[in-house]
């Protein structure tokens, strides 16, 4: 029997899991059969296709042809070392969201739960043919697939309205982008006919035309993404899934995304042009900052992730731009330290986003409350959540020795070398722009305290809290896991590098991993040492050390005696929940520094309100700015158009007839 | 690696440990002296810690474990920050383990667990604190990172001792850019280190304390801790900022002589910059907490000058 290559490996993944999906329908109001056998089964496939890919990359690519499709139009399938890092990111980060789920669907919640099970592993079916496809056809096929499922999988709780209309924008922008895709694809093959990524790749265009693929190509896969200004579907449709579909369309299927740019500039198109860089670069600071001023100020605690999303995608098209500008200038060892910075920073957000959505998830389970208003208190019911958690909020807040930091820390270096760029002003231009990524970096910190304190500390801001429980046996292994992948991105960056580094230098056609590999594991030092390193491992034993040597000491040298007692508090008598800060009161400093940014209604109390009262309420601007004003533009558009319809059959023959004359007088040889 | 440079990286730490509460205890001396106060001893805060560990701890009802567990982190934190940034020799062990990028996220690390630390018991104070200190914080920390990445620009690299070495060595020529960076890190150490501008180390007014809000539930070892960590952040930051912008005086490489010259020198520094800092705080007000985004955005808008200047006029001297 001949050894089973890995392409076929992520093929037979790919059955299975759809094989999983429909044995859901097999019995779909059989909870026990459906949560606790076919979801930790997906689980294991998503293991298997994440160990298939660590032991491919590095590898040359494999191609396969499934004969199903159009006639005269098979599947092309390949796998190359781009791809195996995008399915190490979606098998390893489905493994730990797929193990919670067994513990996180209840019965009476939403869809019949078969439904749910077919729908979830059709999406990650669906991601893994996106990533495998390599004709237009095939990932067209793929990319719809994983939008319908998601959009049902958004709409589970479908009876109420608001969840309705966030699945309908879901939808409406993702066809959007889709169509944006389409015609990029379209330019790609150049009128040839030929749909296949390799034909695409043999075919030369003009700057023209791939420039206009590329803004195309951005604009498609941005949809997707989230990326200014076609990020509003992303804060209403994560708040509307269950949790673990907001962990996977947040940590994987925007990384999809990402993968298609990618391939689109990196691999289809050939040789970029620097001022494509500019443009990613732009619209991923603008939606860096803008993701996360937006996500400081929220309310709902799954909306606040779902903005700290949008601010990640930022951060990933920044990271995108750099590279887009160093290799159009073929500076590709520095193109290939931003490109490593992103595709770090790929894993590392899949990693700590996933695992925050799903405590929130946990939380929402317990407490079945979403709103930061009503939570508090949560590190003493749900202890293993809260500390989890804890994880999740250092690495997302980019902060050491977590994975968030390392791709800070890689997009920074990346920055530094920027005034190398023969541009007359970029390479002063391009270093400035370091300046607003640490800012974004910062406010994310802002963003994240806001998150985990309000929500697991201080006092409870509700009676019924006093209830809640912490999470069951197989969502505490899902987080673990996830935990464990974050903390394992934080402290082993090198020999992360070097596996994700064979899809650089496929890409670039340069790497680091040889230079990081000259100094031992533990060292990070992808110039030089001298140039800069970074020793998490150490940095971690060194803190630590610190912390037990302290304490010891402390204990030793004097004692370790502890009472309880009432809080000082300056010996204010009140000490109730209401005492503490709101979710909108902690963000008020930034809503008042970043005023200009917000559109915002507030009610203020006066002395002589009978019920006084404060309120405020934040909004995008760009709703109103820009989509409101679309959504008039079509709606007056179809009614102009309505009036054609009159509805009298007659009106319709004179229709047929008017325009069987005009064809007739054109189509006249 | 050697043995002797690991022990003169313990010995650095010692010192440091040493030498923060000393340094608070000089800068409020000098404090009391312009105000014409008669001023604490030198020693004082030793005695104050000395006083809060043999203290009971008096916990909170509503504090959990990371209330507990916070001041050993924050301890933490600042001990390997003291550790990495160059104060006696360029060459000990522990410095290439984070550069300037990793140190800044050493200190945002300790920000994050002292915030968290004071929403944990859920009293009004509290929050307030820790909001403002986020507040502070994420004001201050990019303002840093661009001071950084300017001397990190002239020297060609952001580890702390390759920067330390190469500004060491040069011509003795004011960079303007440097300037600015100075500047702005001068503003930002003020704020990061609770000072007077943004925040009044000595008081306990309630509305207008940050870095005192937040620990306000702290009792006995743990805010003996807190206290100890604040010292070694202050001699930290005035470490870095004599490495960055003085380093005259550290040695490099791991001689008996130059590390013991070393010692001298750094204290010398610190008490003339000790001395310089209360100067400064004796001479301001306390400002409101909303004008303080306006101090730490000039503190920014410096930093990225020194950056412009940098790559506008002096890239191509």
């Amino acid at each position: 029997m001949p050894a089973l290559l890995p392409i076929d490996v992520l093929l037979i993944a790919a059955c299975a899991w759809l094989a999983l999906g429909f044995a859901g329908l097999a019995a779909p109001r059989n909870l026990f059969f459906i949560s606790k056998i076919l979801f930790p089964l997906g689980a294991a496939v998503g293991v298997l296709c994440g160990l298939t890919s660590l032991r491919f990359l590095g590898e040359s690519a494999q191609v396969a042809v499934l004969a199903i499709g159009l006639p005269d139009l098979p599947f092309h399938l390949r796998l190359d070392n781009l791809t195996a890092v995008f399915v190490l990111l979606l098998g390893f980060a489905s493994a730990g969201i797929s193990v919670f789920a067994a513990g996180y669907f209840r019965k009476g919640e939403g869809a019949a739960p078969g439904l749910m099970c077919l729908q979830y592993h059709l999406f990650l079916a669906s991601m893994l043919l996106v990533l495998l496809a390599d004709d237009a056809y095939a990932f067209m096929v793929a990319w719809e697939c994983m939008a319908l499922s998601s959009f049902f999988l958004v709409t589970t709780d479908h009876r109420h309205a608001e969840i309705r209309r966030a699945g309908y924008l879901y939808l409406l922008i993702a066809h959007i982008g889709a169509i944006s895709i389409l015609l990029s694809f379209g330019v790609m093959t150049a009128g040839s006919g030929d749909y296949s990524f390799a034909g695409m790749r043999a075919q030369a265009l003009s700057p023209f035309w791939a420039s206009a693929a590329f803004l195309l190509a951005l604009a498609g896969f941005g949809a997707k993404a989230g990326l200014l200004p076609v990020h509003v579907w992303l804060p209403e449709a994560h708040p509307a899934a269950p949790s673990p579909v907001s962990a996977m369309m947040s940590g994987v299927m925007l990384k999809t995304a990402i993968y298609g740019l990618l391939r689109v500039s990196f691999d289809l198109l050939g040789t970029p042009l620097w001022w494509w860089g500019v443009v990613a670069m732009s619209i991923g600071l603008a939606t860096a900052v803008f993701g996360v001023l937006y996500s400081t100020v929220q309310s709902d605690m799954k909306r606040l992730l779902a903005y700290s999303s949008i601010e990640n995608i930022g951060l990933l098209a920044v990271a995108l731009g750099l590279t887009l500008i160093f290799h159009a200038y073929r500076m590709e060892a520095l193109a290939a330290l931003a490109m490593t910075a992103l595709l770090y920073h790929c894993l590392a957000h899949a990693g700590f986003k996933s695992l925050l959505f799903l405590c929130t998830g946990s939380v929402l389970h317990a407490t079945r409350e979403r709103s930061l208003g009503k939570l508090g208190g949560l590190i003493h019911r749900m202890p293993w959540v809260a500390w989890l958690a804890l994880a999740g909020v250092i690495a997302s807040a980019g902060l050491p020795p977590l994975s968030g930091f390392v791709s800070e820390w890689l997009l920074l270096q990346a920055f530094l070398f920027s005034p190398g760029l023969p541009h007359p002003w970029l390479n002063m231009v391009v270093p400035v722009a370091a300046a607003v990524v640490a800012l974004v970096a910062a406010l994310a910190g802002f963003a994240m305290v806001k998150f985990y304190g309000i929500i697991f500390l201080g006092q409870m801001r509700e009676e019924a809290l006093k209830d809640a429980h912490d999470a069951g046996p197989w969502e505490k292994a899902g987080l673990v896991w996830l935990a464990g992948l974050t903390l394992a991105l934080g402290v082993l960056p090198s020999a992360v590098i070097g596996y994700i580094d064979a899809a650089t230098r496929q890409l670039l056609g340069a790497g680091l991993a040889d230079k990081v590999r000259e100094h031992g594991w533990w060292m990070l030092a992808p110039i030089s040492p001298e140039r800069a390193s970074y020793e998490p491992l150490i940095f971690l034993a060194t803190i630590a050390a610190a912390v037990l040597l302290g304490r010891q000491l402390v204990h030793r040298l004097y004692h370790g005696r502890l009472r309880r007692s009432a809080a000082w508090d300056c010996g204010y008598v009140f000490q109730g929940p209401r005492a503490q800060d709101t979710a909108e009161g902690f963000s008020q400093p930034i809503r008042r520094i970043f005023e200009p940014m917000f559109r915002m209604e507030r009610h203020f109390p006066t002395i002589r309100d009978e019920r006084p009262y404060y309120s405020v309420k934040v909004e995008d601007h760009l709703w109103h700015w820009l989509y409101l004003p679309l959504a008039r533009l079509a709606n007056g558009v179809s009614a102009l158009i309505t009036r054609l319809q009159g509805g009298r059959i007659a009106i319709y023959l004179l229709y047929s007839f008017l325009t069987l004359i005009v064809l007739l007088l054109v189509a006249r040889p | 690696m050697s043995f002797s440079g690991l022990l003169w990286q313990l010995f650095a730490i010692v010192l440091a440990l040493a030498l923060a509460p000393l340094l608070t205890g000089w800068v409020n001396q000098c404090r009391a002296w312009m105000q014409n106060r008669s001023a604490p001893p030198l020693l004082q805060p030793y005695y104050m810690l000395h006083k809060l560990f043999l203290k009971d701890v008096v916990l909170a009802h509503g504090a959990s474990h990371l209330f507990r567990f916070a001041p050993f982190v924050v301890f933490g934190c600042m001990v390997l920050a003291c550790a990495i940034i160059p104060t006696l020799s360029t060459d000990l062990p522990l410095a290439p383990a984070a550069d300037t990028i990793a140190l800044v996220g050493v200190f945002g690390l300790a920000r994050i667990f002292i915030s968290l630390a004071a929403m944990d018991i859920g009293t009004s104070f509290g929050s307030l604190g820790g909001r403002r200190e986020m507040l502070v914080g994420f004001l201050a920390e990019p303002a840093l990172l661009m001071v950084i990445f300017t001397t990190a620009m002239i020297s060609q690299s952001t580890s702390v001792a390759t920067i330390v070495e190469t500004l060491a060595h040069r011509d003795f020529i004011i960079y303007p850019s440097m300037a600015f960076a100075g500047i702005a890190f001068t503003f930002v150490s003020f704020a990061e280190n609770a000072r007077v501008p943004v925040d009044n180390p000595a008081t306990h007014l309630e509305l207008t304390m940050i870095h005192e809000a937040m620990i306000l539930e702290y009792s006995g070892r743990h805010l003996a801790l807190i206290e100890w960590a604040a010292g070694l952040k202050l001699y930290a930051y005035s470490c870095l900022g004599l490495a960055l912008f003085f380093p005259w005086g550290i040695a490099e490489g791991d001689s008996m002589f130059g590390l013991l010259l070393a010692i001298p020198v750094l204290v010398a520094k610190l008490a003339i910059g000790g001395a310089l800092l209360a100067g400064i705080e004796s001479v301001n007000a306390k400002v409101r907490i909303f004008r303080a985004p306006e101090f730490l955005g000039t503190a920014f808008l410096f930093a990225v000058l020194g950056l412009l200047v940098r790559l506008l006029l002096e890239t191509r001297v």
